[in-house]
């Protein structure tokens, strides 16, 4: 478990990290998703008590890092695959890790083979491929078979088959029971791996809450119907009380699941149908607007990006109130 | 010591010895510092008769068979920034840190088994210097028993064990491989000797590290010697610029975000 409250770094005049609360659960992968730049790398580093928070508190199963006895055998992190040594071989770099914190050496060779580093242990650092890194820095995190796993962008410039193997390890980890906690700034990658998803835009929180009620939310359903007798099907869907929407070029939008309505109405109208199709609006368009609306908040409150920030409570009241379904995330996403 | 200090001091010995850059510096500093003690020796034997009276009457065998550490102690200083700089330069200190978050501890046993090793290293250098050097200088040699002189060659593995441990601490303030060799190199190469050499800022330039720590290799004394410690006073001014320097770098390390 990691429990972050009202945790903030400033650089100067720049927030970047700004009163995050959130806590990151057992058995289940938590997405930390947000735009390049919006905070999920500075809050990894203070989680693990690199760089120092300007205020607030990151506790890991209750303690402070810098408390924890052989932290590595508490909680593993890949925050940057680079953070190697290029001239040491990828075995001396897990074997100077395991030293430290009293993690015998056969370890090392059983992550390095949990990885598909085997082959290369002894080949220097520097030689590696962004995969073949990934996969070292994976093997890091996972030495002192720690029971919280933090990884930062870990699929970032990997090809398929490494993108594969990242997403069914943490499904493996959570399922373990361990506490998986992934960044990313995709949200395509987050809905297939992530059970719980916590979106943070400019250092802000902007939503806490499970992926199925993201999905739910954020999703908005609709139909595509194209026909040739455009005015007669608009009058037959206005009669039936069906509200249309243009679409892009001649083909028409209606919300929700009417897919079998419209084409009963159709028939029974004897209008000739061109397209008749169920579509779900992308969970990246409701990501994007979730963080867009987080920028458009500075620019409509006068303020500076980087100047004083509102009181978390509108943070939170925005994620909660949107659970309470006053409105939902991407409910006005055509707009823009 | 505690069992933390002890998985500390394992794990930089591995770190230690697995890079390249730990054997070629050190390797440099022992070939460097031996090759051109013999040389000088060499040169000065063959030079002896032609040297003025005064020259002839201060010649200090010892001293001569180290005058290789002047550029020997370069290959050191490369050595004490690569151990704690490259950590920066590689990112690898994030990771360090993550596994030992008690940063003082984790500096203390960088340093420790880098000093160690320098010690050992420095010490083997100095008596193979001392001794080539004085088998080059023929009739003219000292002996480990003449007074002072084991106190001059044990003290010039100590100076090159300082030297390395001082380039530590600065590294651990700068955090840059380049800034530290930048201004360690021509510090110790150039500014410290103009220094030494200029008569108006000799009073000054023999309280710099090098030149204070060096006392201690010296056996005879220049005719004019009016320097204001003893070997064990100048090397005890150079420690109190080590210590200052892991003191910096310590707090630097305690205070910034990594």
């Amino acid at each position: 478990m990691i429990e972050l409250s009202g945790l903030t770094k400033r650089y100067g005049e720049k927030v970047a990290v700004n009163d995050l609360t959130f806590t990151v659960r057992p058995g289940i992968i938590t997405g930390f998703l947000g735009p390049n730049g919006a905070g999920k790398s500075t809050t990894m580093r203070m989680v693990l008590g690199l760089d120092r928070p300007t205020a607030g508190d990151v506790r890991i199963d209750g303690r402070h890092y810098h408390e924890l006895k052989d932290p590595l055998t508490y909680i593993g992190a890949l925050l940057d695959a680079k953070a190697v040594h290029g001239g040491r071989s990828a075995y001396h770099h897990l074997l100077c890790l395991a030293q430290a914190n009293g993690i015998p050496a056969r370890r090392v060779h059983e992550v390095l083979d949990t990885v598909g580093l085997t082959a290369v242990a002894k080949k220097k650092a520097k030689g590696f491929s962004l995969g073949m890194g990934q996969r070292l820095g994976i093997a890091g995190a996972l030495l002192g078979d720690p029971r919280i796993l933090m990884f930062d962008e870990p699929v970032n410039g990997l090809d398929p088959e490494g993108i594969h193997w990242i997403r069914n390890l943490m499904k493996t980890l959570a399922a373990q029971g361990r506490t998986v906690f992934v960044s990313s700034h995709l949200m395509s990658e987050m809905a297939l791996t992530a059970d719980h998803l916590v979106v943070i835009g400019q250092g802000r929180l902007l939503a806490d809450t499970s992926m199925a009620r993201f999905i739910a939310e954020n999703s908005r359903s609709y139909v595509r119907v194209r026909t040739p007798q455009r005015e007669r099907l608009l009058d037959v869907l206005a009669t039936a009380g069906i509200a249309v929407a243009p679409g892009g070029g001649e083909a028409l939008e209606v919300d929700g699941d009417k897919a079998e309505a419209i084409g009963e109405l159709a028939a029974r109208h004897q209008i000739t149908l061109h397209e008749l199709s169920p579509q779900r609006a992308s969970l990246e368009e409701a990501f994007m607007q979730l963080t867009a609306e987080s920028v458009e908040y500075h620019a409509h409150d006068g303020q500076p990006a980087a100047g004083p920030l509102p009181p978390q409570g509108q943070a939170q009241g925005q994620a909660q109130g949107q659970g309470q379904g006053q409105r939902p995330w991407g409910s006005d996403w055509r707009k823009g | 010591m505690s069992m933390a200090a002890t998985q500390v001091v394992r794990s930089e010995w591995t770190k230690i010895r697995s890079v390249a850059s730990t054997v070629w510096t050190l390797g440099l500093a022992v070939v460097v510092t031996i090759a051109l003690g013999m040389l000088i020796s060499a040169l000065s034997k063959s030079e002896f008769d032609t040297m003025d009276r005064q020259d002839q009457l201060t010649f200090d065998p010892t001293f001569t068979s180290f005058a290789g550490m002047s550029l020997g102690q370069l290959a050191m200083i490369v050595f004490g920034v690569l151990v704690v700089a490259n950590e920066y330069s590689s990112g690898m200190i994030r990771t360090s840190l993550a596994a030992v978050p008690r940063r003082g501890t984790f500096l203390a046993g960088k340093v420790a088994v880098a000093t160690v090793l320098a010690l050992v290293v420095s010490m083997a250098t100095s008596f193979a210097a001392f001794f080539l050097g004085q088998m080059m200088l023929g009739d003219l040699k000292a002996s480990l028993g003449d007074d002072g002189v084991l106190r001059a060659v044990i003290g010039g593995g100590l100076y090159m064990t300082l030297i390395a441990v001082f380039s530590m601490g600065v590294a651990a303030m700068l955090r840059s491989p380049m800034l530290s060799l930048g201004i360690l190199m021509p510090f110790f190469f150039l500014i410290s000797n103009i220094l030494g050499s200029v008569d108006v800022t000799k009073k000054v330039g023999r309280f710099l590290p090098d030149q204070a720590g060096s006392k201690i290799m010296e056996v005879v004394p220049p005719l004019d010697d009016d320097t204001p410690y003893g070997p064990w006073g100048g090397l005890g001014i150079m420690v109190l610029w080590v210590v200052a320097a892991l003191l910096g770098g310590y707090l630097v390390l305690k205070r910034r975000d990594a």
